[in-house]
């Protein structure tokens, strides 16, 4: 990163332009979904949005319950940053980058509420099912904290259960019409701070020059439920403010894309 | 006869249908998508880079390095744990194996050329995708090639020999209908290279008559020639959109 970049980039951000010709708080365009991508998930969709484009893929397991919750299912989010997707990406285990995103958006998903865990009971304390979501990007040009959860909820939304067979085993190969209890849809919006710039929607390069970062989770009725703060700079209580403001209006428009998918 | 129609209705010789387009991953320097039946490979190029380890170094060109790669919910069954298997690792050298011949890296001494090909959802026949996907991206990217790549599995299900497997054909006694007698799942993956009539890639798993093993050759051939069709016409397409 060069600083003659930067600073082209702050004196283009003062103007209220982005090296995109985007205004700070415009979403990339084209920005849309495609659903059922993989015939071997049990739930799938890839969401476009700009450059960046997000797959998400859902495998359902039937698994023995956790001792302390013996009538509830589970859910976990992976992020694969596969070396496909950006130069930067070696192939080897997830870094820290990879296991923020998955946990940001697990947490997302969980404490919002998004899926009803009880309802994946079978037989309880011996039999429930696991939700596995995989976020993997095909082409990554930032932000996929917020692709990769849209993508990973409507994932969720269209996925349908595969049929148990009458000895426990599951039969893959067949899917039942049962879809996933999915109750509420919060959705993560990353803002990031360049400078003295506050932006939504940031490409890799932008990504790259940001100081800071706020992901809130926002749910349907405008209650943040899930918040993460990274990048080495701190920040005051008026710009956390006006950060949560801009997340919650953001949110929206997010929305307007799952709700097409009801 | 114990295998009279197939699974999914297609003649013996005939593949599923395919789709291929260049240019999917714009991070990379080159890209290409290829999908048989349910069968889907994207490949994206990066490089010339480092070499790492070093003592891999080719002083007279550059090393091509293939990486195959199934997501976690391309499996046909439950989830596929992501990072690398031995079977992953096997099929990444065969498809460099598969593709080198074709490729001339020697104006890129000492570095490499590294090919990622990732799986979104599988039915058999995952590697000759891979293979196809990779050297379209390949020469999308835009390498010295004497020609492209073309790959197709060729079987004896039952006691017929088919072209492009399905999943279904690969395990075929399990899926067979209930009187017909136990017959054969062998598996044949080809990589043939149209412009010098050979081929790059041969495996097999089951067994097979010296006769129908030769046969099977012929059938690839022909298959492939179909492939390569595809191959060339997506390549096309994307100069086509440039002119317009």
């Amino acid at each position: 990163m060069t600083d003659i970049n930067r600073t082209h980039m702050l004196k283009s951000l003062e103007n209220g332009i982005r090296f995109d010709g985007r205004n700070l708080v415009d979403i990339r365009q084209p920005f849309d979904v495609k659903l059922n991508v993989s015939e071997t998930a049990e739930g799938s969709a890839v969401v476009t949005l700009g450059n960046s484009i997000v797959m998400a893929g859902v495998t359902m397991e039937l698994a023995t319950p956790y001792p302390d919750t013996p009538n509830k299912g589970g859910l976990m989010v992976n992020v694969e940053l596969v070396p496909m997707s950006h130069k930067d990406y070696e192939p080897g285990p997830p870094g820290i980058k990879a296991i923020e995103i998955s946990r940001v958006i697990d947490r997302a998903l969980r404490e919002g509420g998004a899926v009803d865990f009880e309802k994946l009971c079978i037989v309880e304390g011996e039999k429930v099912w696991n939700i596995l979501v995989d976020i993997i990007p095909i082409n990554d040009d930032g932000n996929l904290f917020d692709a990769g959860a849209l993508a990973a909820l409507i994932a969720i939304k269209n996925a349908k259960l595969p049929t148990v067979t009458e000895e426990g085993v599951v039969d893959y190969k067949q899917k039942t019409d049962q879809g996933l209890p999915l109750v509420s849809e919060p959705l993560p919006v990353t803002i990031h701070k360049i400078g003295n710039y506050l932006i939504v929607d940031p490409t890799y390069e932008e990504e790259n020059y940001s100081t800071t970062r706020l992901t809130v989770a926002v749910q349907a009725n405008g209650n943040p439920c899930a918040i993460q703060k990274s990048g080495e700079e701190p920040l005051s209580q008026e710009q956390i403010s006006e950060m949560v403001d801009i997340a919650i209006e953001k949110s929206k428009e997010y929305r307007e894309i799952l709700k097409k998918f009801s | 006869m114990t295998y009279e129609n197939r699974f999914d209705g297609r003649k013996f010789e005939e593949t599923r249908p395919m789709e291929a387009s260049v240019g999917v991953v714009k991070n990379a320097i080159g890209s290409a998508r290829f999908k048989i039946g349910k069968t889907e490979a994207i490949a994206a190029v990066y490089g010339p880079k480092e070499v790492f380890p070093r003592m891999l170094k080719n002083p007279e060109k550059g090393i091509l390095r293939c990486y195959y790669n199934m997501l976690p919910f391309a499996g046909f069954g439950g989830r596929v744990r992501p990072g690398g298997s031995r079977r992953s690792k096997e099929i990444s050298m065969v498809t460099e194996h598969a593709l080198s011949p074709v490729l001339d890296l020697s104006d890129y001494p000492n570095s490499a050329v590294e090919v990622y090909i990732e799986l979104p959802q599988t039915d058999a026949g995952s590697r000759c995708a891979g293979i196809c996907a990779a050297s379209m991206a390949l020469a999308d990217a835009g390498f010295k090639m004497k020609d492209l790549v073309s790959a197709i599995a060729i079987g004896y299900v039952g006691d017929k020999v088919v072209v492009d497997l399905d999943y279904m054909e690969e395990h075929y006694n399990e899926f067979k209908d209930e009187n017909a007698p136990k017959g054969g799942e062998t598996d044949l993956p080809y990589a043939y290279i149209p412009a010098e009539d050979k081929f790059s890639l041969m495996q097999m798993d089951g067994e097979i008559s010296p006769e129908d093993l030769k046969a099977t050759m012929d059938m690839a051939k022909k298959a492939c020639l179909n492939i390569y069709e595809v191959q060339k016409q997506a390549l096309r397409q994307k100069f086509k959109k440039i002119e317009e």
